[in-house]
């Protein structure tokens, strides 16, 4: 049974020039101990479709579908169930350490509040915790950190200390929103091979939401491709990056240039933009990009269906998967 | 071979830093850089790369004087640009140009497109007619892949693809010699980096610029670069050709930053061998002796700690700062 379950979600937003779709009917699921990757561009609704299921939205945003966590429905829990569950069974780590975390408190403070809150535990028992967390996630010195504030502690070890926060109470699911977006590579390195023991040693579930193919390749097994607000394509990260599908995804893991490829003359790109959400192209949001676009492109929506061994919105992929 | 176009000996940046007290503390000099050299030929790309911190943006700012250099030389076309008074600078600075990692916040918000790419024009070439500049700056416009249309618009009103468009656009209107490139596609997405990244290529190519590209993202700086330097807490590690450099890197951090690398193939990534570096950046302020990247070296021994670590390398024009240069590769 899959531990979270979002089906047919839709998160539009109340703007000034009227009501804007930020996702628009995605269904996906995260089984046990499988971390699931959702790559895409800004804009692409890969953040707001997590922080709707975490009931996070900003005011003038509303969530219609249904978002399951074990027994529980999400989109129409109240406050108080929902804060028994957010932080504790289902965490989130968002990408600016920073600013997810409050300057004019200790991070011990920080990290043993969660603990009090849900666990109960005392004064000594969650900074002993929290201090334990700190070394897990290979702070260094973690009883000295623990009397920092955030401002002292540099872009890495903020980064570690929200994902120790996130993991404190040793969460089922835990939502990794850009997690490492922000870090140096070989800190992204280090912080990448934690997820991988926690996924391996705890049976930890993850969503990875990034718009980097290789920390995708790396560390998730299934992946979920976003385009304007919509899954355009997902499968195992196997099939996806062996023989990607839909022209979105093949475009951008072509103009991505990587270390294990020679080195070309030009990179392969995407033509145009990625389109304005209050007035999307008729039909495949992605046909006036695409280079394969035909006939039924402009005219009509791809609907997400299997095509060979991945889910894939393109016409064409359904006419050949068809043949 | 032709003469080089830049040359820079032991370039330092240090700032005064008060430590211990408010009122009373020493000054201790923060080594942003510390003693840089390197020269480029006409229509060489240089990539500059290493993590926040290393000097990389202290670099090329310095090098355009935008930052005084506390000592060291930078020789352009043979006089030394840190000697020179502002009016020498001003007119030196006509041929050099720089493009900055924010695509909006390098650009004024109360300047229109055409304003914006017209104001070099305007500052250097007081001749032009306004006709004449008009004509320039549509010209500039479809040539970085902007719609003449769109020149009398307001920078908000663009993407961050468009508006780094406009940013290059404005480095290249004077026909520079020099470009310094400071992060230039970080903040874009996947697919509108591809495109930035060619119109670079393609117009370094086309108006024989000299190119000095400051990125952390090593993918990329290879994509671009003839030669590419590593720098490490204001210090040098290793410079070399971008294929010796990739294929082949001598210094242990240039290992541990190339194995680094995500790379987009599942199979591959599972197989990799990593190089997990311990312990964190140390402070610019208190760098450790001998060879600065030694607290976080898989290789560091006593000598590391005591020596500072000479110019070595394997073959003319690959240069390393290691003791270790020559013990095989950490991974492959």
């Amino acid at each position: 049974m899959a531990l979270l379950d979002i089906q047919n979600l839709t998160v539009k937003f109340a703007t000034q020039d009227g009501e804007v779709s930020a996702v628009s009917d995605v269904s996906l699921h995260v089984n046990k101990g499988e971390c699931l990757g959702i790559v895409g561009e800004s804009g692409s609704g890969k953040s707001q479709t997590f922080m709707a299921a975490m009931g996070l939205l900003a005011g003038n945003g509303k969530a219609s579908g249904s978002v399951r966590f074990g027994d529980t429905e999400l989109l129409t829990a109240n406050e108080r169930t929902l804060n028994t569950i957010r932080g504790n069974k289902l965490a989130m780590v968002f990408q600016d350490p920073m600013t997810s975390l409050t300057p004019h408190m200790r991070v011990g403070r920080q990290l043993t509040e969660v603990l009090q809150r849900h666990r109960g535990l005392d004064n000594a028992a969650a900074r002993a915790a929290a201090i334990a967390m700190l070394a897990r996630v290979q702070v260094p010195e973690p009883e000295r950190r623990f009397q920092m504030y955030p401002h002292e502690l540099s872009g890495g070890l903020r980064q570690r200390v929200v994902l120790a926060m996130g993991l404190l109470c040793g969460p089922e699911l835990v939502i990794a929103d850009e997690p490492t977006t922000a870090l140096d590579v070989t800190v992204q390195a280090l912080v990448l091979e934690l997820i991988r023991e926690l996924k391996d040693t705890q049976g930890t579930s993850f969503v990875l939401i990034t718009h980097d193919l290789g920390v995708v390749a790396g560390l998730a097994d299934r992946v979920a491709v976003m385009y304007a607000g919509r899954i355009v394509e997902s499968g195992t990260v196997d099939e996806i990056f062996a023989a990607p599908k839909h022209p979105y995804t093949k475009g951008l893991l072509a103009c991505t240039p990587r270390l294990d490829d020679p080195p070309t003359v030009l990179l392969e790109t995407i033509p145009g933009q990625p389109p304005n959400l209050q007035n999307l192209p008729t039909g495949c949001s992605f046909h006036p990009r695409c280079v394969s676009a035909f006939e039924p492109c402009p005219v009509k929506r791809p609907l997400l269906v299997p095509a060979g061994n991945t889910l894939n919105a393109c016409f064409l992929n359904h006419m050949q998967a068809a043949s | 071979m032709s003469e080089p176009l830049l040359d820079v000996r032991d370039l330092k940046v240090h700032y005064p830093v008060r430590t211990g007290g408010f009122l009373h503390g020493a000054y201790t000099p923060l080594k942003a850089l510390d003693g840089v050299s390197f020269d480029l030929k006409a229509g060489e790309t240089l990539g500059i790369v290493g993590e926040s911190g290393c000097g990389k943006s202290t670099l090329g700012r310095a090098v355009l004087q935008l930052l005084p250099a506390t000592s060291g030389a930078v020789a352009w076309l043979g006089r030394n640009l840190t000697e020179l008074d502002t009016k020498g600078l001003k007119a030196a600075r006509e041929h050099m140009q720089i493009v900055f990692q924010d695509p909006l916040a390098s650009l004024d918000p109360r300047m229109t497109a055409g304003d914006i790419i017209a104001e070099p024009l305007r500052n250097f070439r007081g001749s032009l007619s306004n006709t004449e500049i008009k004509a320039k700056v549509k010209d500039m416009m479809a040539r970085v892949g902007l719609h003449p249309a769109m020149v009398n618009r307001y920078p908000h009103e663009f993407s961050g693809g468009q508006c780094q468009r406009i940013g290059i656009a404005r480095a290249m209107i004077l026909g520079p010699k020099l470009v310094v490139c400071d992060e230039p596609v970080s903040a874009l997405d996947v697919s509108i980096r591809a495109q930035v990244v060619n119109l670079l290529m393609e117009l370094q190519r086309a108006m024989n610029l000299t190119m000095i590209f400051i990125s952390h993202d090593l993918s990329i700086v290879r994509h671009i670069s003839h030669r590419v330097m590593v720098l490490y807490l204001g210090k040098t590690m290793e410079i070399a050709s971008r294929d010796a450099l990739y294929a082949a890197p001598r210094h242990p951090y240039t290992q541990a930053l190339l194995a680094a690398v995500p790379v987009p193939d599942p199979v591959k990534a599972r197989a990799r061998a990593k190089i997990v570096l311990t312990g964190e950046l140390p402070s610019p302020l208190n760098p450790p002796s001998g060879c600065v990247f030694r607290t976080r070296c898989p290789r560091a021994t006593s000598l590391c700690a005591e020596v500072e670590p000479p110019r070595e390398g394997p073959d003319a024009g690959h240069d390393v700062w290691c003791h270790h240069w020559r013990a095989p590769t950490l991974a492959p």
